[in-house]
């Protein structure tokens, strides 16, 4: 279960706390706060510029430039999967199409409404030999097929709620 | 090609002495060679993205004069063909990605992308163009953004956080993605944005500049039912006269307001005026604060992007500035509450139109503080620029007026009132005021040279009979918040403090005739002071028509009158506009809502702790479900922080026993604990 909100905004008091509150820190700031919230929303970062004196679009700018922050609030299970050069060649578009179609999610949308999944595709993993690659938070998975990555999934969701149906 | 001599270097097989320049560029300018550049200011730092200055330094390769360190012996080249085939490649590379609509764009005739691809001889573009076409943001009166424009020089960017010291925008994505954009790609409304312009006055391209209204001004002129009058800032006096080829500093005003009367302005009026106005209020607020009545030192408040940036950022130090309005608001104010009685018009029919160096001008006049009966006091403002534009169009050879004069009682000014276009006049005209109003004094001083110079920050003594009083002069807002810190941490003392955003005063305004020297602000200060020796009176106590004005209208400074026409208050004003911060997880339906401010003051007031102890009260006591607390930014209130909403009711200087006892009550009142029906 993720932290209640209060306990959240603690943390990224602390973290701010922890860095001392400086600017120089902005970065490993705002990857621990998204470790708390799981993406970086709009009000923690004016809140974070504000403690760290520095200017909201600074931080905006430094959040937007970094794939690896995201702006949109993102699922409980982060879905990498690479397309680099190895991955595609590998096949890694058809497992993209069947995990879009079993989360019903589209290249513009990429985050299940109950936040539960987020799909993306990353440039490379660095894990070539095992094309194609797909990485569930920090668990990689190696020479995926779409079958083998919808049984990945399907298994996720029996385990996060026996009481969600398939429609969920 | 002979050797370089010690301290020498050769440019293009001349030698050349380093004389302390920081960089090759710098070097080859002084040689008499004009390289190319979009992204270096002497006054910004170093940023090396455009590439145009790029030279050829013998056994080192390519390398960017900007950023390149003078040796001696170095032996540069700074055109072979090589090198002009690069600028000419990255010319060619921007006009692929430029939104080009030249002869219907804001900047064209001032744009250097235009001038140097013309310079450097691109006559076509190789490359399939590729313009993102986002829609101009329009949001605030005074400046319009069009990326799609944008060459990502940078220099907005730099000169916003570097000068400005503010950082409203800044780039954001990446690769071909990236933009300079206000934060969180809000509209420019809805951030810090002061509305100085200086980031549209250094634009090299279309992508920033100042909004215009001249197609409404045009409108009501052509309207035989509205009487439309104008006020005409000191500062546009020096300054137009460049956009029909005279020198910076070219005194005008004869020329400006025959063009103006030409033009179809029933009555041209001087802010001056209202500016001698302004130095009665403002040295009489200043000598009744000094004598006890008030928080000191007094801060200047003519500059209106001073004001918001005081607004934003210094609400504590609110109280401090002079409840003055700026002098275009003192004479749109007079004029709408005495000219229609006198012309016996109505007053929806009077337009009051008028012409500023300065694109903040026109957010100050959209103030609804500045407003009377829902009409504005000051219709529309245009800037310099603008009317340069009105008068080209409508085809008046401007060098060849016959000049005219203003017209009475609100065309009369003192040199006093003129001196306020420069950085340190609004000082010298106070000085000149209020050394002759202290008993004892004998105030037969005109000029204050110290208060004159060209440093962004200046500190003058001046003696006033047995004491003295220190006045600090900045201009550029960086250089403001570092003497409001030094005021706040006791550090610096002092009683009066004039600050102008714009580097030089207004006479280096955003809305003034496009020029990359700080030599033009000069020669347009200098235009000012000279102004101010060939008039006959130079103290506002001596125009006689603002004494008149007094007599009929006002009374008194500082009267009730005054206080309705002449001064104004301000508020406290967040700096983004946004969400609060959600702070529980259950949705916002609950009886009681709490909103603690974490706004910087309230922050180093322990809100924070605050915030965290009422959390974990309601936690305790499961009182989730009824209690919604969160974080906000800036109740303002921040003179009185930490201040905390609770429903409808404002806590100031809240601590926890407050907080828990106002939400009890109100618990209290609307669910009755239900101890008793257990």
């Amino acid at each position: 279960m993720p932290l209640p909100l209060p306990n959240r905004f603690d943390r990224v008091c602390k973290i701010l706390d922890d860095h001392d509150r400086n600017p120089a820190h902005l970065i490993p700031i705002l990857q621990a706060v998204q470790d708390e919230y799981r993406y970086l929303p709009e009000e923690i970062m004016v809140y974070v510029a504000t403690s760290l004196g520095l200017p909201p679009a600074r931080v905006y700018g430094v959040a937007t430039f970094y794939s690896h922050f995201a702006l949109e609030p993102r699922g409980k299970y982060i879905i990498r999967l690479c397309d680099g050069t190895a991955c595609h060649v590998k096949a890694s578009i058809p497992i993209l199409e069947a995990l879009q179609r079993r989360l019903d999610l589209t290249p513009q949308r990429k985050t299940t409404p109950d936040l539960r999944f987020t799909l993306e595709t990353v440039s490379c993993l660095g894990a070539c030999g095992l094309a194609p690659v797909l990485v569930i938070n920090e668990e990689v998975y190696g020479q995926v097929t779409p079958a083998r990555a919808i049984e990945l999934v399907e298994a996720l969701i029996a385990k996060e709620s026996p009481h969600v149906t398939a429609n969920a | 090609m002979t050797p370089a001599l010690p301290g020498q270097l050769l440019i293009d097989g001349k030698s050349v002495a380093i004389e302390g320049e920081r960089n090759l560029l710098e070097l080859i300018r002084k040689a008499g060679i004009e390289l190319p550049t979009f992204c270096y200011h002497s006054e910004l730092s170093v940023y090396g993205a455009c590439r145009l200055c790029l030279v050829q330094v013998e056994g080192r390769g390519i390398l960017p004069a900007c950023s390149t360190p003078p040796e001696t012996g170095l032996s540069i080249r700074t055109a072979t063909e090589e090198i002009r085939q690069i600028r000419r490649l990255i010319v060619e590379l921007l006009l692929a990605q430029h939104h080009s609509q030249c002869p219907t764009c804001g900047k064209s005739g001032g744009c250097q992308l235009q001038s140097l691809a013309r310079r450097l001889g691109v006559d076509s573009v190789r490359f399939k163009p590729v313009p993102r076409l986002p829609t101009p943001d329009r949001s605030t009166p005074s400046l319009v953004r069009d990326t799609s424009k944008c060459i990502l020089c940078g220099d907005c960017v730099r000169y916003c956080a570097e000068v400005q010291g503010i950082g409203a925008i800044d780039f954001a994505y990446r690769g071909a993605q990236s933009a300079v954009v206000p934060a969180f790609n809000k509209p420019l409304s809805d951030v810090e944005c002061v509305l100085c312009g200086q980031c549209a006055a250094i634009c090299p391209t279309g992508a920033l500049t100042p909004r215009s209204e001249l197609p409404e001004v045009w409108k009501v002129l052509d309207d035989p039912t509205r009487h439309v009058v104008v006020q005409l800032a000191p500062a546009v006096r020096v300054a137009l006269g460049e956009q029909f080829g005279l020198e910076p500093g070219t005194v005008t005003t004869g020329q400006i307001v025959a063009a103006l009367k030409a033009l179809g302005f029933a009555e041209v009026y001087d802010t001056a005026f209202a500016a001698d106005l302004t130095v009665i209020e403002e040295a009489e607020e200043f000598l009744k604060r000094k004598g006890g009545g008030g928080s000191l030192p007094q801060f200047s408040s003519c500059c209106p992007a001073w004001v918001k940036f005081a607004e934003q950022y210094y609400p504590d130090l609110l109280p401090h500035l002079s409840t003055c309005r700026s002098p275009q608001q003192m004479l749109g104010s007079l004029v709408k509450a005495t000219l229609p009685a006198r012309l016996k018009i109505d007053r929806q029919n009077l337009v009051m139109v008028s012409i500023m160096p300065c694109t903040a001008k026109k957010f100050e006049a959209r103030r609804p503080e500045f407003k009377t009966n829902d009409q504005p006091d000051v219709d529309f403002v245009l800037t310099t620029q603008e009317l340069a534009r009105m008068i080209e169009e409508r085809g008046l050879s401007f060098t060849r007026l016959e000049p005219a004069s203003m017209d009475m009682p609100f065309g009369f000014k003192t040199g006093a009132g003129v001196i306020f276009g420069s950085s340190g006049g609004v000082s010298e005209a106070v000085l000149r005021y209020a050394l002759e109003k202290v008993p004892g004094v004998k105030g037969d001083a005109i000029e204050f040279q110290e208060t004159r110079g060209d440093a962004e920050r200046r500190v003058v003594t001046v003696a006033c009979g047995d004491q003295q009083l220190t006045l600090v002069i900045v201009s550029g807002l960086r250089k403001a918040r570092e003497v409001a810190e030094e005021i706040k941490s006791g550090a610096l003392k002092a009683d009066f403090i004039e600050v102008m955003a714009c580097p030089g005063g207004c006479v280096g305004g955003a809305g003034q005739p496009l020029s990359r020297s700080s030599e033009a602000r000069r020669k347009r200060s200098r235009g000012l002071y000279d102004t101010d020796r060939m008039l006959e009176l130079h103290k506002a106590q001596d125009n006689h028509l603002v004494n008149r004005c007094y007599q009929e209208v006002l009374h008194a400074p500082g009267s009730h009158e005054a206080h309705d026409l002449l001064h104004t208050v301000y508020h406290s004003r967040r700096r983004i506009n946004q969400e609060n911060l959600r702070l529980s997880d259950s949705p916002p339906t609950q009886p009681v809502t709490v909103r603690i401010c974490v706004g910087t003051s309230c922050y180093l007031r322990g809100a924070q702790e605050l915030l965290r102890d009422v959390n974990r009260f309601v936690t305790d006591r499961q009182l989730a479900e009824r209690v919604d607390v969160r974080a906000t930014f800036c109740l303002e209130a921040c003179d009185r922080g930490p201040t905390v909403r609770i429903n409808e009711k404002i806590l100031h200087r809240a601590d926890l026993g407050q907080v828990i006892k106002s939400i009890e009550d109100i618990l209290e009142v609307l669910t009755p604990l239900p101890a008793g029906s257990t």
